[in-house]
């Protein structure tokens, strides 16, 4: 049972968000974020005694997790701080295999004492449960890596730059969005550390130190005259990386098609700008021309084209999803083992290769190990637009054929069992050379459109809608101007389908969801999604206007 | 720790007060004992159970705030978290909204607490797993489930003399039932304060039935239609719409309730004339909690009498600014109905569509409250006052304002989510597309 608090974020957008921002672990003084945690031969010391008792209680395989989690995050408006959430929390999940069945049980005593305890209880739940068992758990063989480490290479550790120094780069942003005709302005930044310990009866003994940074805004603009009022989030993305995503002043920055004047960023996000550019586009919003719903080539930015990619590939192609594991809550898949097994499965064109990949650097989903010990990978899972893999985890990987777990397993907490976690899914950029402008020319009829917006998909994944942040209408392969009131309808397979062209590698970027939510309790989950900018012909396009 | 008693609540926040040193101090101690059960392809996946004590402190030098929280209870730590909370706030930078801590308040009590959910052990959770798992293995039905409790009590205290104290237990139970050809797909949910009110068996055999009932369902244009929504259908879009009555950002002029000129829309007719909405945590049916987490006393409250808009939220800085009380968001939703049944609004149906539930209900417009999502788990067609056969799921596009102007007709309201809803006969409710999932 998760009783977890939940932050009020009232005026920002946060696209992307499955859930209210949770608030994890005790308030604790900044200045803790300095400390260094627990040693790690403490931790390994600590790690054996509940292998040890786990082994002589009959587990046939257990695992420890002794986690630290470091959480800050901001908040702003215009020229106030609204709050600052510092939180630490620090304890140990121990998962254990008796019988063919799992037990898990978390404990915070992180004690010699407190630990064979918590591993008492984890068996005593799995010999509870075993009576339920219908099929023993299979576990892919896992070879033990011994001592390793791993870190996320950061250039500079948020946690050591000074509340003042983010809270003012905040605060500029707003002025900059103020000063250009904002009438609001609501921005944050969420910072987050995983100091994670993973020990197994397999041999390994696994020290990682993650970290995770989000800028963001939502700009207001309003009209009294006519009560109308329009917003534009921030284009940054949530990264894999350390503060140097927010000082390089959007280092390696794409523009956008000609005839937009967007700056789209890469590994470096400038926020003064984005925040200046923001306040013109809300405004520009509020006397756009209102779409014409019909049929529509839509070319869709990495930063928009993230979100469908996440939930019309990343989780239909979830193993525990297809196998009905999540069929109360989050739903099951289209995309059943039978599609699968044909190996001609036309999950989208040819144009369309899309892969896992828990590796990529900058990504949020990249570790060196998942939480059951499964060193990282990249795989395929639509290769040249046919179905060829899903994501699965130890105990799941013999139902697909796979002799090894693809390492997408993760819990949110020392005090969450882990399980099956989407990797990061991306979309391959095109082989030929094509830039966004090249995509734009040969449109007649079309939309740009960028940034994450409204977002919505059925329970097995076929129908969605997405809005965005902003729409440019494309007509005889130009930009002519901005639209409102725009979201496109489809099938995920007929979407794919349409895909008719990909840009190539150098406009390749991230996209990312930071609190993704699956499962009973809830846990969340950053992830990454890679793309170039992309082309679907014959989209269905809605208007959304009303009258209330 | 077990749940305290008032007196011991008190006497541990009076001697956690007594070391504070700042201008204001808060301090909040929350209680919670949960447990879950988790089952899907019939068989149990997961269960737990965790208890958690909190301290939690604010302290206030003028307007500088800072918190500190902890979970251990001996003298130290307790001193050492007050010392905390009153270094934060000395490097904390100024809230030029700060509004000075309530004085002294007078709270109803309200009875939520119930010993049915405080007592609930593994076997409970067990037996409302089998009793789901059994009826489904039978027919031919993979039943997913998940059912979770929770109870303890809440008590906070300041130095104007403020104190409160409340317990509260909370069931929540719901459970997916699909056949095993993959056709069909039923859901029920039940929540109560009192865990004895809960059969799993009777529940799940309402998903059963719209599980087999919803096999091989036609596919029919979307478009305009009329619907009959149960209350777990009519619930999402109602929550929402009252999460956004909000009096800051109506007269900042970003909500759907600001007004052309400037201002709000307090005292304008928003909604059909036949609907009122209140909240009152002393509702026997759906009680909660008489206070917010800063004090505010939370009285029954009418957001909308006879579709007119009565009252909005206003936190203690807008408030302030306003000249007018504070008055927080609703804890629960109460939608006085009809007295009729589902049953008698769908015999009333000429022509229409029968919505069990919606699922993935997102944001499109704030400006009109535009919503979209899918109906989920159990759509029929009505015809002449009978369910005439199953139809495929539709994603919508509406808002809760444009909808509840249309209403049709209502039902006996009923429990769902800590809330009080009548089933809803709605006309022209907007579907835009079909989609294949079941």
């Amino acid at each position: 049972m998760k009783r977890r608090n939940f932050i009020q974020a009232a005026g920002l957008g946060l696209g992307g968000l499955m859930m209210p921002i949770p608030m994890f672990g005790e308030s604790v003084d900044p200045s803790v974020f300095l400390n260094s945690g627990m040693e790690v031969s403490q931790k390994k010391q600590l790690a054996d005694v509940a292998l040890q008792a786990a082994k002589s209680s009959g587990a046939s395989y257990a695992d420890v997790r002794i986690g630290r989690y470091l959480n800050q995050y901001l908040f702003t408006r215009e020229d106030k701080v609204q709050n600052i959430v510092n939180t630490e929390s620090f304890g140990a999940g121990i998962r254990v295999l008796v019988n063919g069945t799992w037990g898990f049980s978390a404990t915070s005593e992180v004690t010699t004492e407190g630990i064979a305890k918590a591993t008492k209880q984890a068996v005593a739940i799995a010999k509870a449960n075993s009576r339920l068992q219908k099929d023993p758990v299979q576990l892919a063989p896992q070879k033990g890596y011994g001592e390793v480490a791993w870190k996320t290479p950061i250039q500079k550790n948020a946690f050591e730059v000074p509340v003042s120094e983010k809270v003012d780069l905040l605060l500029a942003a707003n002025a900059a969005a103020m000063k250009n005709g904002a009438n609001f302005v609501n921005s944050a930044l969420f910072l987050i550390n995983e100091q994670k310990y993973f020990a197994s009866t397999d041999g390994s003994y696994i020290d990682q130190d993650i970290h995770r940074i989000w800028p963001n805004f939502t700009v207001t603009a309003i009209d009294p005259k006519t009560n109308s009022f329009k917003t534009r989030d921030a284009l940054s993305a949530p990264m894999g990386m350390g503060y140097e995503y927010l000082t390089g002043k959007g280092a390696g920055k794409i523009a956008g098609p000609t005839g937009t004047g967007l700056s789209l960023y890469k590994n470096s996000y400038d926020i003064i700008e984005d925040a200046t550019a923001a306040a013109k586009h809300a405004k520009e919003k509020l006397t756009a021309k209102s779409v014409e719903p019909g049929k529509y080539t839509v070319v869709l930015e990495p930063n928009h084209l993230g979100l469908t990619i996440h939930e019309s590939v990343g989780h239909p192609l979830e193993l525990d999803r297809v196998l009905g594991y999540e069929a109360n809550y989050a739903g099951t898949s289209f995309a059943t083992l039978d599609k699968w097994k044909s190996k001609t499965f036309n999950y989208g064109s040819k144009q369309v290769t899309i892969f896992a990949d828990k590796t990529q650097p900058g990504s949020l989903g990249a570790v060196g190990y998942d939480d059951e010990g499964v060193k990282t990978k990249r795989w395929d899972l639509v290769k040249d637009g046919i179905l060829v893999n899903y994501q699965a985890i130890r105990d799941q990987a013999h139902i697909i054929g796979e002799a090894e777990s693809q390492g997408c397993c993760y819990a949110d907490s020392w005090s969450s069992v882990q399980f099956q976690r989407m990797a990061n899914i991306s979309l391959a950029p095109g082989k030929e050379k094509c830039s966004v402008n090249d995509l734009v020319k040969d449109v007649e009829k079309g939309i740009y459109i960028a940034g994450r917006g409204s977002y919505s998909i059925d329970q097995q994944r076929y129908n969605f809608q997405f809005g965005g942040q902003l729409f440019y209408e494309i007509k005889g392969g130009k930009i002519v101007g901005m639209l409102n009131d725009v979201a496109y309808q489809s099938n995920t397979q007929e979407f794919w389908n349409s895909c008719s062209k990909v840009c190539d590698e150098s406009d390749y970027r991230l996209f990312g969801s930071f609190f993704d939510g699956k499962g009973q309790p809830s846990q969340i989950s950053a992830v990454s999604h890679g793309s170039s900018t992309a082309r679907f012909d014959g989209v269905n396009v809605i208007n959304t206007a009303r009258k209330i | 720790m077990a749940i305290l008693s008032k007196e011991e609540a008190k006497q541990l926040l009076t001697k956690v007060l007594g070391y504070s040193k700042a201008d204001e101090c808060s301090i909040s101690l929350n209680n919670n004992h949960g447990g879950n059960i988790r089952y899907a392809r019939n068989t149990v996946s997961t269960s737990g159970e965790e208890t958690n004590m909190t301290l939690s402190v604010q302290s206030s030098f003028g307007k500088k705030t800072g918190t500190a929280s902890i979970n251990e209870f001996d003298s130290a730590s307790l001193e050492k978290v007050v010392k905390r909370a009153e270094e934060l706030a000395r490097l904390a930078p100024e809230n030029p909204e700060y509004v000075s801590i309530l004085g002294p308040q007078q709270y109803a009590e309200s009875k939520a607490y119930f010993d049915s959910t405080g007592k609930i052990d593994p076997e409970f959770r067990a037996n409302v797993a089998e009793k789901s798992i059994l009826p489904a293995s039978k027919k031919d039905i993979t039943a997913a489930g998940f059912l979770e409790h929770s109870s303890g009590f809440s008590s906070i205290m300041n130095s104007k003399g403020l104190f409160a104290y409340h317990t509260q237990s909370d069931l929540n139970f719901t459970v997916t039932m699909r056949t095993n050809d993959g056709l069909g797909s039923g859901w029920v949910t039940r929540d109560f304060n009192d865990a004895a009110k809960l059969d799993s068996g009777e529940a799940s055999e309402i998903a059963i039935q719209k599980a087999i009932g919803s096999r091989s369902a036609k596919a029919i244009e979307p478009g305009k239609y009329t619907v009959v929504l149960e209350p777990a259908a009519a619930v999402d879009l109602i929550e929402n719409m009252m999460r956004s009555f909000n009096a800051r950002n109506a007269d900042e002029g970003r909500s759907f309730l600001s007004k052309k000129g400037g201002g709000n829309k307090l005292g304008e007719k928003l909604l059909d004339e036949r609907i009122s909405i209140y909240s009152d945590p002393l509702n026997a049916e759906v009680p909660g909690s008489t206070w917010t987490n800063d004090g505010l006393p939370r009285k029954r409250t009418d957001w909308i009498q006879n579709g007119v808009v009565k009252t909005m939220a206003y936190d203690r800085f807008w408030a302030q600014k306003k000249g007018t009380e504070a008055i927080a968001f609703p804890s629960n939703i109460i939608i006085p109905g009809g007295n009729g049944s589902l049953e008698d609004l769908i015999k009333g149906t000429e022509k229409g569509i029968l919505v069990t539930r919606f699922w993935y209900i997102r944001s499109v417009d704030p400006q009109t409250l535009l919503y979209t999502g899918l109906t989920r788990d159990g759509t029929f067609y009505i015809e002449n006052g009978q369910i005439k056969y199953p139809v495929k799921n539709f994603r919508f596009n509406e808002s809760p304002v444009i909808m509840l102007n249309n209403l049709d007709a209502m039902g006996k309201a009923q429990r769902v989510n800590g809330n009080l809803i009548p089933p809803m006969r709605i006309r022209d409710f907007t579907f835009t597309s079909l989609s294949d999932a079941v």
